[in-house]
């Protein structure tokens, strides 16, 4: 697997982050690096091997259906870049 | 079930309906936060640093959110799944403060099932259908934006963020907006009997997006739209309508449909395009790391079966044993408050077939012209069984219980104390009820007359004047048995 330049503008435009020309030339290479280096996994024979999804074997811990948190409107909105009221204010978004 | 098809220029067409219906799962606290789900609270109050996706939060997940997927897959004969896990899907929007809604794409809590749906719920010869579903998910609702309130800012309220949905969607079984309206009815009727889901879809607790294709009779599959966050069952189907008759105008006048997300405009009673970027579906799910597997243990599964209620199948069935019509077990069962007011009625001693007769004509009736729901009757299925108790003992007729069902609704008392002030006891006095059949027929001579040379239909005339001259207080058997011996 390896990506192109349209590849990573586009995955950078679905992230919201700006990048140069320049800067996309070079993430190819940095990327296609990363991928190479992770594809060798490929040659191990993972057959009849289940797959692993935590690296300490562990239970999912669930809650009870309770009300333990919310009612902390001031610090939820205390880092907004901008807030009106009780809300967000955000750049007219509206399709 | 029915045929719809839309007529065309060059003949008929087909249309293939799936929904991908949004159920929000019935729970005090959200999916992966102990803040309260309750609605209408003051902007971003019920919200918590989970909610709000402040670096370093973790999400936890609610067991009764995933006991009610569970309950709810139950319901429909599907296929529950011991082993399901959570994935993310990533995009950007203003209400969304992750960047990426917690969702189940590759290996969904509960898979394949079935609803049976009617056309006419109330017609027990009305032809079924099995509509198939092909999964349910669970997954966060994002946050609210609010538009109109300032001229250069949209708001944003993260009160509904995180809040547990259901996904339930469809197979693309369904033939007609009739079919897809007696689907999502049949589907909330379901959540609410399950209890999963309140089914108020006004509040947005049930909103589909409707998924559209047109085809020739038999043909090949033609491209599909989707139609998102539909409202209301009447809605779904004018959409569909537009929809299915837009694509096959379209396709006559020699163009394609495009595979896109449209909006419906009940004003215009039209769908348009949304004109999203077309990346906007690139979503790169991938397993969310935050998030263990979630692994269902037998004890978990028994419990869930073991809670579940009666179903509306099930119950008209055992309703129409009890020597229901089916039309009456119909009604009874559609939605489960009716169901419950009946049983408390029969729970207090009424017998099933008066029970079910008053339910309907009285009781209906009355809320009818009151404009109220079952939930807020002002009489309760206790003081009801009062009153249809001294109907069944023969206390009080069935005319008299009218009235005095009136009165209950206009002042609250109780039906006996009513009988006892106005006296309303009917009278099992032959006596006197002799003695005015006597007067009656000694006034209308020329209609006894009639009468014994054959004229039947008038019996009831003398029913009538009878029940009358008894100020409606006489035992109806007795005037009878009494009139045919007098007017022999």
């Amino acid at each position: 697997m390896s990506v192109d330049k349209d590849t990573v503008n586009k995955i950078a435009r679905l992230s919201r982050i700006a990048i140069s020309d320049a800067e996309a030339d070079k993430m190819v290479g940095e990327l296609n690096g990363i991928l190479a280096w992770v594809e060798q996994l490929g040659e191990v024979d993972v057959t009849g091997v289940e797959p692993m999804t935590a690296v300490i074997s562990n239970k999912l811990r669930l809650r009870d259906d309770v009300v333990t948190d919310g009612d902390v409107r001031d610090k939820v909105l205390a880092n907004a870049p901008a807030k009106e009221g009780s809300f967000f204010g955000v750049p007219k978004v509206i399709e | 079930m029915s045929e719809y098809r839309i007529q065309g220029n060059t003949g008929e067409w087909e249309v293939v309906i799936g929904l991908e219906v949004h159920a929000q799962i019935t729970s005090e606290s959200k999916l992966f936060s102990g803040s309260s789900t309750g609605f209408g609270a003051e902007p971003n109050s019920h919200v918590s640093l989970v909610d709000a996706a402040m670096p370093g939060m973790l999400p936890v997940p609610n067991r009764e959110c995933l006991r009610q997927a569970v309950r709810t897959g139950m319901a429909i004969n599907a296929q529950i799944n011991r082993w399901s896990r959570f994935d993310r899907k990533n995009y950007f929007y203003a209400d969304l403060p992750q960047g990426y809604q917690i969702s189940q794409l590759y290996h969904p809590i509960v898979g394949e099932g079935e609803i049976e749906v009617t056309l006419n719920e109330k017609d027990p010869d009305s032809p079924t259908k099995k509509i198939g579903i092909e999964r349910i998910h669970v997954e966060q609702d994002a946050g609210k934006l609010m538009h109109d309130q300032h001229p250069t800012m949209s708001f944003v309220d993260l009160n509904r963020s995180g809040v547990a949905l259901m996904e339930i969607v469809s197979r693309p079984d369904i033939s007609s907006p009739q079919e897809a309206g007696a689907y999502l009815k049949k589907l909330r009727s379901i959540l609410r009997y399950v209890g999963s889901c309140d089914g108020n879809m006004e509040q947005g607790s049930m909103r589909a997006d409707v998924n559209v294709s047109v085809r020739k009779p038999g043909g090949e599959l033609g491209t599909r739209t989707e139609t998102k966050n539909v409202n209301s069952i009447r809605f779904m189907m004018q959409a569909i309508e537009y929809e299915a008759q837009r694509q096959v105008d379209l396709i006559e006048s020699g163009g394609a449909v495009v595979q896109e997300t449209r909006l419906f405009d009940p004003n215009k009673m039209e769908t348009r395009s949304m004109r999203s970027k077309e990346d906007a579906h690139d979503y790169r799910y991938f397993p969310d790391p935050d998030l263990l597997p979630v692994e269902l243990d037998d004890a978990f599964l028994e419990e869930c079966l073991a809670s579940l209620p009666e179903l509306p199948d099930a119950k008209r069935a055992r309703y129409e044993a009890l020597g229901l019509t089916a039309y009456n077990a119909a009604v009874l069962t559609a939605e489960a408050e009716t169901a419950f007011w009946f049983e408390d009625l029969l729970a207090e001693g009424v017998d099933a077939k008066q029970a079910s007769n008053w339910l309907m004509s009285e009781l209906f009736g009355a809320l009818n012209k009151l404009g109220k729901t079952l939930d807020e009757s002002p009489v309760n299925p206790k003081q009801a069984a009062e009153l249809l108790g001294l109907v069944a003992d023969g206390t009080i007729s069935g005319s008299i219980a009218k009235q005095v069902f009136e009165i209950m609704l206009e002042t609250g008392q109780g039906a006996s104390a009513i009988v006892e002030e106005k006296g309303l006891k009917q009278t099992n006095d032959t006596g006197a009820i002799e003695a005015e059949i006597a007067k009656i027929m000694a006034a209308n001579e020329d209609k006894v007359t009639e009468y014994r040379s054959g004229k039947d239909k008038l019996f009831g005339f003398f029913v009538g004047q009878t029940m009358k001259a008894m100020q409606g207080k006489a035992n109806p058997q007795i005037i009878n048995d009494l009139l045919k011996k007098a007017l022999g």
